[in-house]
């Protein structure tokens, strides 16, 4: 008999890919409170490298008319010592109890399995968004882009449409009724072996087609068409993400990893959104500079607090390196707050003159003592001056940070998608 | 036998002309000396990856779309790389051809014995076994679930995917009532009705006595009784295949909607023999690959290191935990089914007393495999071991019977073990867990309120004292309630009629009802 074998190894994976979706998206909501609930525990850095969350069954269940108690018989095998008529205590290891098959009914109340890298960050920032996609003065952007745009009767010679073309002159030629080639040559061989009568006829008939063919052109100058472009805007499709970071002995470790925390998530978040997501890592003391990210989380430096230092190198960076019509530019800073007092008018004056009206989104961490709750930490002297600018129309964000779990609400809540007002709550 | 032929492969590699080698050489071995007869084989090489795949579509190569797959798909996903799970060496389709699955990490000799395991055992049995002759069509099924899978993908693009997951939620939930249990009365046709006829008639002259028509017939039924009578007719009631009931009479279901439910059912209908056969399906494809291999081997096609591979695998698949060990989890299909045929064989040619006793027919008999065949061909499970499982196999076991009443405090009763007195109730219990007259609830549609509200009126018979899991019966119900569109009610009664539970469940506004 004859035996096929057929090596399916090479047949395209995921067979059950589109299942799976399904099920996720049926799950959606369920799941992305597991992913919220186990990105806590985790460190930001394997937030995005997927892995295996659990939801509760609860809405996801296929219920089935099962039954339950009753009088149960059962044979099982491996008797040793029970005699006939024995009665075996029901109390505790139930020794006849036949375990329950897993997977059936509530017995399992969480499900676990693994989500890919991709369907956990997807998840994960779902209901995030980011404040001003689209570059502001998207109008200044020079870079442009052509696109399709159907087609046009004029053209240069390299863009006809040449499929275009020939259907229009098929449509053509059928309706004017062009003698075909074939019926040409039909009457040719005809005429080639006809008698006398006959042939005369067949020259007349051929030289009516052949005019005919000759005043119907097979393609005409109305039937050529030219694919039509159209220039388009390009939107900014890159970003670039300041991290600023006081670095004065007054920021302890727990600190700084509160600020490295965000500055991940913000990262995460951006790639999600950009193609390409450029990074500067400004540290200041009473003076800045432009540091690699090692340096920056874990280079030592003391010193006094000048905060429009770093603002100041924020924006030589800018003007030198990122020409704001070209990128988006995001700013995250962290402190825990300190500044000198004659900084203060300077800062302020960088910050609402220079920098906000380039940015797409300029973002203020205070971060504070572990134990410390966020609510009494007091105003520091930074806070009350942004606050004043704030209140004076800039647009900043700001929020106060002094526990590892708080990092990722209060990143949510900067970026929750809410309609149209924005910035509006401290 | 001495061993002539040069071995079919060395070490643990293979490729496809060893396959090819391994199948030819097992159909020699079960065309001539086990004579079985099969399907035309078809054999694919899959990865880990695909195995999981097939294993969240119930084995089935191609198959519509449903969320509930993708959810099996993670669940075993997730187990398979926690190391919880191993996965099968292969997956076998009752299918004409036949085709068997066979995963790419499987060394020669696991190639050899899953192809004598799968496509001549499980062949043979698909083949030949009179419930799957009955309920399967073994060339249509491809096919038919090409059609499925098109089916339901254009439903969805006309329908909306969310329209088609709620009716096939409601038709996974009732999938388990959605089969038939007997094969229906065949239609006649006009002549054989006439034939039919004419015998009854020549019949009634034969037998004519004059005295029937003194004979008092029973009071005459009142109106009401027989409109009910004509009703229950009219609707084909009482009916326990709930899917077939609805898709028939349901008022207000979509034409597509009735596709779905038939598709569901017949799904279900088409698996309906494989869960009443696991151990004799089981039983007979090891005891076909246990003689494969064994014949192989003494043939030397099978070097002695790869059959004590062979071995070592073969004992894992048939090796029964006892009750107490942790690994147990009921009878494994295999190793019972495998102990069974080997007894069996053992009583055609070696009997003793006890056997001549208990199985005069076959017992001392001979022939081996025109047994064996006959008994694959004709029985199940339940029927099988209910007449096959010796008393010496009993004992092997060591098997016992626990009646858990409920009512008793004191605890759970042995009410037989393997002795002279226990055989006959050991062996009826056991074959009992093995009915799926006992294993599915019986519920069946008693009524529909044509007069009022449409209702739809359902009983459950309950056996033992084993009522409905409340909350997944309410869950059911829900589901069918909004396919039937109107009222469901379900009451669980005992063997004496009294109502022990009613559930009473109302239509939800499905997207799909017009």
């Amino acid at each position: 008999m004859i035996m096929h074998i057929i090596d399916r190894r090479l047949n395209p994976g995921s067979k059950s890919l589109e299942n799976r979706q399904r099920f996720l998206r049926r799950a959606k909501a369920l799941v992305r409170g597991a992913v919220k609930k186990s990105s806590q525990d985790r460190d930001i850095k394997d937030v995005l490298e997927g892995g295996e969350v659990s939801i509760p069954l609860d809405g996801m269940n296929e219920p089935r008319f099962r039954r339950e108690g009753g009088t149960r018989d059962m044979v099982l095998p491996g008797n040793k010592k029970f005699v006939e008529g024995d009665i075996l205590p029901r109390s505790g290891e139930k020794s006849g109890g036949k375990p329950r098959d897993p997977g059936e009914g509530d017995s399992e109340d969480a499900f676990r399995f693994v989500l890919s890298r991709d369907e956990f960050v997807d998840l994960f920032l779902d209901d995030l968004e980011l404040p001003d996609l689209a570059k502001r003065k998207l109008a200044e952007a020079e870079s442009e882009g052509v696109q399709r745009a159907g087609y046009a009767t004029s053209g240069s010679p390299a863009n006809i449409s040449i499929s275009r073309t020939a259907s229009r002159a098929l449509a053509r030629r059928v309706a004017l009724r062009r003698p075909r080639l074939a019926a040409i040559e039909k009457l040719e061989s005809e005429l080639a072996e006809c008698n006398e009568a006959r042939r005369a006829e067949l020259i007349a008939e051929l030289e009516a087609l052949k005019a005919k063919a000759r005043r119907i052109p097979y393609i005409d100058p109305i039937d050529i068409r030219y694919r039509r472009f159209e220039t388009v805007p390009k939107p900014v499709a890159q970003a670039v993400m300041f991290c600023l970071m006081d670095v004065s002995g007054s920021m302890s470790e727990h600190m700084k990893d509160l600020a490295k925390r965000f500055y991940m998530l913000l990262y995460v978040f951006l790639k999600r959104r950009y193609r390409h997501v450029e990074i500067v890592f400004i540290r200041h003391t009473d003076r800045a500079e432009e540091v690699d990210e090692e340096t920056f989380f874990h280079g030592p430096a003391s010193g006094g607090t000048l905060v429009s230092s770093a603002l100041q190198a924020m924006h030589d960076i800018v003007r030198s390196r990122f020409r704001p019509a070209d990128w988006n530019i995001y700013a995250a800073q962290a402190s825990d707050g300190d500044n000198s007092i004659s900084d203060g008018e300077v800062a302020g004056r960088l910050l609402t003159d220079m920098i906000l009206p380039v940015s797409q989104f300029f973002a203020y961490l205070e971060v504070g003592e572990a134990g410390g709750y966020t609510f009494d930490m007091p105003d520091s002297a930074l806070w009350t001056l942004y606050e004043r600018l704030r209140a004076g129309g800039a647009p900043l964000s700001m929020r106060k940070v002094s526990e590892r779990s708080e990092i990722f609400p209060v990143f949510h809540d900067l970026f929750h998608r809410r309609g149209k007002q924005e910035k509006t709550a401290p | 036998m001495t061993a002539t032929a040069e071995p079919l492969f060395q070490g643990a590699d293979w490729d496809f002309l060893t396959l090819q080698r391994i199948h030819d050489a097992c159909e020699g071995i079960a065309r001539s000396e086990l004579g079985l007869d099969v399907y035309p084989n078809q054999i694919e090489v899959i990865t880990a990856e695909q195995m999981l795949d097939a294993y969240s579509s119930v084995g089935m190569p191609l198959f519509y779309k449903h969320w509930s797959f993708g959810k099996h798909f993670a669940f075993h996903e997730a187990s398979y790389r926690k190391g919880l799970m191993g996965l099968a060496y292969e997956i076998v389709i009752n299918s004409s051809p036949c085709i068997s699955y066979l995963m790419e990490e499987n060394t020669a000799t696991m190639q050899a014995l899953v192809i004598a395991h799968a496509a001549f055992g499980h062949n043979h049995f698909f083949k030949n076994n009179y419930l799957f002759k009955q309920w399967t069509d073994a060339n249509g099924i491809l096919d038919y679930l090409e059609f499925a899978k098109t089916y339901v993908a254009q439903c969805e693009e006309r329908q909306g995917r969310l329209a088609v997951e709620q009716t096939l939620d409601a038709a996974h939930a009732l999938m388990s009532h959605g089969i038939d249990r007997y094969p229906g009365k065949k239609k006649l046709d006009l002549g054989a009705e006439e034939k039919r006829a004419g015998r009854r008639r020549l019949h009634e002259e034969a037998a004519f006595n004059d005295l029937w028509r003194t004979v008092p017939t029973g009071p005459a039924k009142s109106d009401a009784m027989l409109n009910v009578e004509r009703r229950r007719k009219l609707l084909g009631l009482p009916q326990e295949n709930l899917l077939y009931f609805l898709e028939k009479t349901a008022p207000r279901l979509q034409p597509w909607q009735r596709e779905l439910l038939r598709i569901v059912r017949h799904i279900a209908q088409y698996f309906y023999p494989q869960s009443q056969t696991k151990v004799m399906n089981e039983g007979t494809a090891t005891y076909v690959h246990y003689r494969i291999m064994k014949r192989l081997h003494e043939q030397g096609r099978i070097s002695d290191g790869n059959f004590l591979e062979f071995l070592q695998s073969h004992t894992n698949v048939v090796f029964q935990p006892d009750f107490d060990d942790p690994r147990f989890s009921g009878f494994n299909p295999y190793a019972l089914g495998f102990a069974m045929m080997q007894d069996i064989e053992r009583i055609v040619s070696n009997p003793d007393d006890e056997d001549r006793e208990w199985f005069p027919e076959i017992a001392g008999n001979g022939d081996v495999m025109g047994i064996l065949r006959g008994i694959w061909a004709n029985y199940r499970d339940e029927s099988f071991i209910g007449q096959y499982l010796s008393p010496r196999l009993m004992r092997h076991f060591r098997m016992f019977h626990l009646h858990d009443d409920p009512e008793e405090r004191a605890g759970v009763k042995v009410d037989a073990i393997h002795d002279e007195r226990g055989y006959r109730r050991v062996r009826r219990e056991l074959a009992k867990q093995y009915d799926v007259g006992f294993i599915d609830a019986n519920i069946e549609v008693v009524d529909v309120d044509l007069a009022g509200d449409r209702r739809l009126m359902l009983r459950h018979a309950v056996v033992k004292g084993a009522q409905l899991n409340e909350a997944d019966a309410r869950r059911v119900l829900q589901h069918l309630a909004d396919l039937w569109s109107y009222d469901v009610s379900l009451v669980e009664v005992d063997a004496a009629d009294k109502v022990l539970k009613e559930y009473v469940a109302n239509p939800r506004a499905i997207a799909a009802v017009a």
